[in-house]
């Protein structure tokens, strides 16, 4: 070969026989864990999409299971009622901090309910009812499926000639379809609740202007907005939930990991989904 | 609903040919296949369960015994290959037919799979307020039949965390046979159990056999179990059935795998 004619810049043969397929090899496995990284939102977004249908096709047929949904409800919406308060107070209370503190600049402090109650209403309050449900019974929901599945109990519905989605999986996502809208709700209301306790009773605020303002921004439109998303929110969180517990594997150890993944990927789920839905009803914003 | 439940009774009845019942060998499995990617698992297995006697699968650990046990049960469907329970290829069905004759099959776990947040009785109950009408009353009084045959009655309100291992293989023999299915699957039942567990666990299973009458079919690794419960023997080897018969048949096998693995457990062979 013509390399043979230039010894000196002829490659050397490598010192080991098996240097040069380690070498291919881990360039394979580089490869692929790339395209693996790649395509993982894919899969996900496909093996979502499948379960979704999945529980649509047993969510019609018999037998239905009453007992199942009101447990789902009661855990998912009566189970998150202390927590949504708790939070909803404080995120009224500190958007009323902070909007008297910077309407006060330009004296449109007045003003202060209208926005809280329009920023709850269309934004605030699903998102943070949202993911309220997603650390509290989202993660829950994970973790118990992912028991039931690494400790073969889904295999014994199987073998008893139950569907296990239609039993498992259903409930759940009806009750996050119903209660994270119900839960939203909630949320606006205590929420506008902590917000004149603190623009009022601390910061000074007239009472009527803050709940004139408020009646004359914000119109059954805004909650309405709000509501649809808590909709597809309640829908997407339990979805990825019962998704990653559902087919956990890897003993204690893979249901904690499923857990994890399952909360973070709902958090995303809800930011994605919120501009895709804000977009959508809006008519704007989107490609 | 009703409808639902008649049609699944009438498809588990109707799909029986007639005089099956009368036929030694209940399942016949032939040529099962079964890989995971690359990696091939079952390499064409071929065996006849015998009708009201105890099967053992015995086995390494590797050998492919947890895996044929999930395609017998369809929990996993085969590459290929036939399983013939009753006269039906139950590897081909789908749907509402596999539902019915999955309950031709009770099976008992390793770790018994009992569902936690149940009580025990709401355990065993469970198959019939799924799959029948009946009234509350009916199903008390079968739950605790069941359960005071099986020597658990005590139990009935507890929840499965508060029972012993041996306990729990009672409930969930319990539950698996609550439907009065033909054929009883364990998988590892005495694995992880004390020596005094394991021998109440073989006893269940003897137990079971001659109260209701049912095919059992063990997979396990416990050489002692075989000489104290099976009727039948099959040693699973790298996928493959390496050989089958009698336990008195196999215990003298000069097949050199089978000889090694029962020379291994130590199991006297005279």
């Amino acid at each position: 070969m013509l390399w043979s004619l230039v010894p000196d810049a002829a490659p050397s043969a490598p010192a080991n026989p098996d240097e040069h397929s380690k070498l291919r090899a881990a360039f394979r496995d580089a490869g692929n864990w790339l395209l693996r990284l790649l395509l993982s939102p894919f899969v996900e977004v496909g093996a979502l999409s499948k379960l979704l249908w999945e529980s649509a096709f047993w969510g019609i047929r018999p037998p239905y299971r009453g007992r199942l949904f009101v447990e789902a409800m009661e855990f998912i919406g009566i189970g998150s009622i202390f927590l949504v308060s708790l939070t909803a107070v404080f995120v009224g209370g500190v958007l009323a901090l902070q909007l008297v503190d910077g309407f006060r600049d330009f004296g449109a402090e007045n003003q202060t309910g209208a926005v809280i109650g329009l920023a709850l209403a269309r934004e605030v309050g699903p998102v943070f009812a949202a993911l309220m449900v997603t650390s509290r019974a989202g993660s829950a929901m994970t973790t118990e499926l992912g028991s039931m599945r690494v400790t073969n109990q889904i295999d014994a519905l199987v073998t008893m000639a139950v569907n296990p989605v239609q039993y498992l999986v259903v409930p759940r996502l009806v009750a996050g379809f119903v209660m994270v809208p119900v839960l939203t709700m909630l949320f606006n209301i205590v929420g506008v609740m902590g917000a004149f306790f603190v623009a009022v009773g601390l910061l000074g605020l007239d009472p009527g202007v803050f709940m004139d303002r408020l009646k004359w921004l914000v119109d059954w439109d805004d909650v309405s907005q709000g509501l649809i998303k808590a909709m597809v929110f309640g829908v997407a969180v339990t979805l990825i939930a019962c998704r990653q517990g559902f087919y956990a594997k890897g003993g204690a150890a893979g249901v904690g990991r499923a857990t994890n993944r399952a909360v973070v990927q709902s958090a995303i789920a809800i930011l994605v989904l919120d501009y895709l839905v804000t977009g959508l009803v809006l008519g704007q914003g989107l490609l | 609903m009703k409808l639902f439940r008649r049609n699944l009774l009438r498809l588990t009845r109707a799909s029986l040919p007639p005089g099956v019942k009368d036929d030694p060998i209940h399942v016949r499995i032939r040529d099962l296949h079964k890989s995971y990617g690359e990696h091939e698992v079952l390499k064409g297995v071929s065996l006849d369960i015998h009708r009201g006697q105890t099967n053992l699968i015995i086995g390494p650990s590797g050998s492919g015994k947890t895996v044929l046990m999930r395609q017998l049960i369809r929990l996993e469907n085969p590459d290929s290959g036939q399983l013939i329970v009753n006269g039906i290829d139950f590897a081909r069905l789908e749907g509402l037919n596999l539902a019915a004759m999955r309950r031709t099959f009770g099976m008992v776990f390793q770790m018994s799979a009992l569902f936690d947040s149940m009580t025990v009785f709401d355990n065993v109950a469970f198959p019939l307020r799924e799959h029948t009408d009946l009234s509350r009353t009916e199903i008390r009084d079968r739950v605790m039949d069941r359960l005071t045959g099986l020597g658990v009655a005590a139990a009935a309100q507890k929840l499965p965390a508060q029972l012993s291992g041996g306990m729990q293989k009672r409930v969930a023999v319990a539950r698996a046979m609550i439907l009065e299915s033909e054929i009883l699957i364990y998988d590892e039942p005495t694995t992880g159990l004390d020596p005094i567990t394991t021998e109440m666990v073989d006893e269940l299973i003897t137990e079971a056999e001659e109260m209701f009458g049912v095919t059992s079919v063990v997979i396990s690794h416990d050489m002692a179990s075989v000489v104290r419960i099976a009727n039948q023997l099959s040693f699973l080897h790298e996928g493959r059935i390496a050989a089958t018969g009698t336990p008195e048949e196999l215990l003298h096998t000069d097949h050199p795998a089978t000889a090694e693995f029962i020379r291994a457990s130590r199991i006297s062979t005279t």
